[in-house]
């Protein structure tokens, strides 16, 4: 369990943090996501114990990373923004020095080499010098030794941050693979990361918890949550108005020619049964009809652009 | 295997990693000759000693120590790997110290491959190897001293340039604060104590103590104690300079 209570940090007069309180608990993979210059790299920074809060304190499985430094590290896999590893060494030799620092030896290191490896699917590039690896590489290697020593904890900030979209879907699938048991943090400002890896999601701005539930709870405070598109494949007279006038209907956005239509629900009304049977009672053709699950995006607008 | 020797060991690693250790033995080596041939006159002085060697060691040390050290914190800082070793369960005196070892280890061997110095010295003549003996310690100790300076200083500041001109100026003063050139600059304001303290800081007098052959407790203890004072400083600037 990580406990994170009133956590705050300031550099000079800046408030990069302020007052940030939340609880991770074991199986929960926590989407941290916020505009640059949120709060996130900080926050996950004290979580890891590579800074000090100015106050409050952060707990992990009871440890205070402040006070029982190493043991809280111990229990961590972090990897930092970037994932930053000491480049001229080789693959290979880079692990095995992260797993010696991790207190790995003899057997139990090996075995532990050969699973990562083979998750990471490093074993082409051992032997390589970590320099003349491609970034989605970098990455796994940067993954590989946050996860060497199998944490309780894993804390990856901006883990697909400038990867191809192939890359990141590996990236994905790897966090993804970890056990359910384990925590797992990351940090993104990329929201369909949240949809494709998360069970839940932290939105902070200026160093402050905005919103906090589950992608589909975050989703359904998008204005366009639920609503309907219907492309028609003509502009039918009188269209807009009858369906304007369908229970549950609030508002309908046709476009200049009037055949794309967005039909906006009243808060906890489904319209699209409704007005499905209209479109075949009137005999209306049409291309398209499917519903909005809410835009993430438009939520993290929303609710990052008010607290500002 | 403890932390220290963890880190060490992979810090003198990446030194073999790159040509930076083949280049800095070889201009070592190449340097040291030249003041002990040319500079020192090693022949003409007709005498069976290592004096011309060892005297040019803490100018030889005042530019090539701080270019080993200069690198100690700076490239984990610019590169992002402080983050890395700093959040691994070690403690930042671990950190410190392992990556001084491994600099000052490989100082130690880049000194021990000037050994046909000493074979030659001994087929010309008999020298007393007590004295030279010392001398390869005093040098040792001193180097030690630069180079935890340089750590230091290396912490300071994620540029490189920046950390081996600092270091330079630092061990400059270092090495010549017994001499007119620092102390005339407190003279008449400083008060005298602060002078004699300063006076008592020179690298240069405490290191022609040992090399003399005496290795008086005194002045390793000087080497030793400075070198602590300035690792414990590294260790302090770390903490300081954490979230930068």
């Amino acid at each position: 369990m990580i406990e994170v209570s009133h956590l705050s940090r300031r550099f000079g007069s800046f408030v990069a943090v302020d007052d940030l309180s939340f609880t991770v608990r074991p199986g929960e993979v926590l989407g941290f996501l916020g505009p640059n210059g949120a709060g996130k790299s900080t926050t996950m920074k004290m979580i890891a114990g590579f800074i000090a809060p100015s106050a409050g304190s952060v707990r992990i499985f009871g440890r205070d990373v402040q006070q029982q430094t190493q043991d809280a590290r111990r229990l961590i896999g972090y990897l930092p923004e970037g994932a930053p590893s000491y480049e001229d060494m080789r693959v290979m030799e880079f692990l095995r020095f992260i797993g010696k620092v991790r207190s790995l030896r003899g057997a139990d290191l090996d075995a532990r080499l050969d699973s990562v490896v083979e998750r990471m699917d490093l074993g082409g590039v051992l032997q390589q010098r970590i320099e003349t690896l491609s970034k989605g590489f970098k990455r796994r290697v940067g993954l590989a030794q946050a996860i060497l020593h199998d944490p309780q904890v894993l804390i990856l900030d901006e883990p697909t941050d400038g990867l191809d979209p192939n890359q990141k879907h590996q990236v994905r699938e790897l966090i993804r693979g970890l056990s359910d048991e384990k925590i797992v943090v990351v940090s993104t400002h990329i929201l369909e990361e949240v949809h494709a890896v998360c069970n839940r999601a932290i939105i902070v701005a200026h160093g402050r918890v905005v919103a906090d539930g589950t992608p589909a709870e975050l989703e359904s405070r998008s204005p366009t949550h639920r609503a309907v598109h219907l492309h028609l494949a003509e502009a039918y007279a009188g269209a807009v108005a009858a369906i304007a006038a369908l229970a549950g209907v609030r508002e309908v956005r046709a476009d200049a020619d009037g055949k794309r239509l967005l039909v906006l629900p009243h808060p906890e009304a489904s319209p699209l049964a409704a007005l499905a049977r209209l479109v075949h009672d009137r005999g209306w053709v049409a291309d398209e009809l499917h519903v909005e699950r809410g835009k993430l995006d438009e939520v993290f607008r929303n609710i990052t652009r008010e607290a500002a | 295997m403890s932390m220290v020797s963890i880190i060490a060991r992979r810090e003198l690693g990446s030194y073999f990693a790159t040509p930076l250790a083949y280049v800095f033995v070889l201009i070592f080596l190449v340097l040291g000759g030249v003041f002990t041939f040319y500079i020192g006159g090693f022949y003409e002085r007709g005498q069976a000693d290592l004096v011309p060697f060892f005297s040019f060691h803490p100018w030889l040390y005042l530019f090539l120590v701080p270019a080993i050290a200069m690198r100690l914190w700076s490239e984990e800082r610019k590169s992002g790997t402080i983050e890395l070793l700093l959040t691994l369960p070690l403690t930042k005196m671990d950190a410190v110290l392992g990556k001084f070892l491994a600099a000052w280890l490989f100082t130690g061997l880049a000194l021990a491959l000037s050994f046909p110095l000493w074979i030659t010295v001994n087929v010309l003549g008999s020298p007393d190897n007590g004295v030279i003996l010392a001398s390869y310690l005093g040098s040792w100790l001193m180097a030690g001293s630069f180079l935890a300076i340089g750590s230091c200083m290396s912490a300071l500041s994620r540029n490189q340039v920046i950390a081996f001109i600092t270091t330079v100026v630092v061990c400059f003063l270092f090495t010549l604060s017994g001499f007119p050139l620092v102390l005339d600059a407190l003279g008449g304001w400083a008060p005298q104590l602060l002078i004699d303290a300063i006076a008592s800081m020179s690298f240069l007098t405490h290191f022609t103590a040992i090399s003399k052959g005496v290795i008086g407790l005194r002045d390793v203890l000087f080497f030793v104690s400075l070198t602590v004072v300035w690792l414990a400083a590294t260790a302090v600037v770390i903490e300081l300079k954490q979230a930068d």
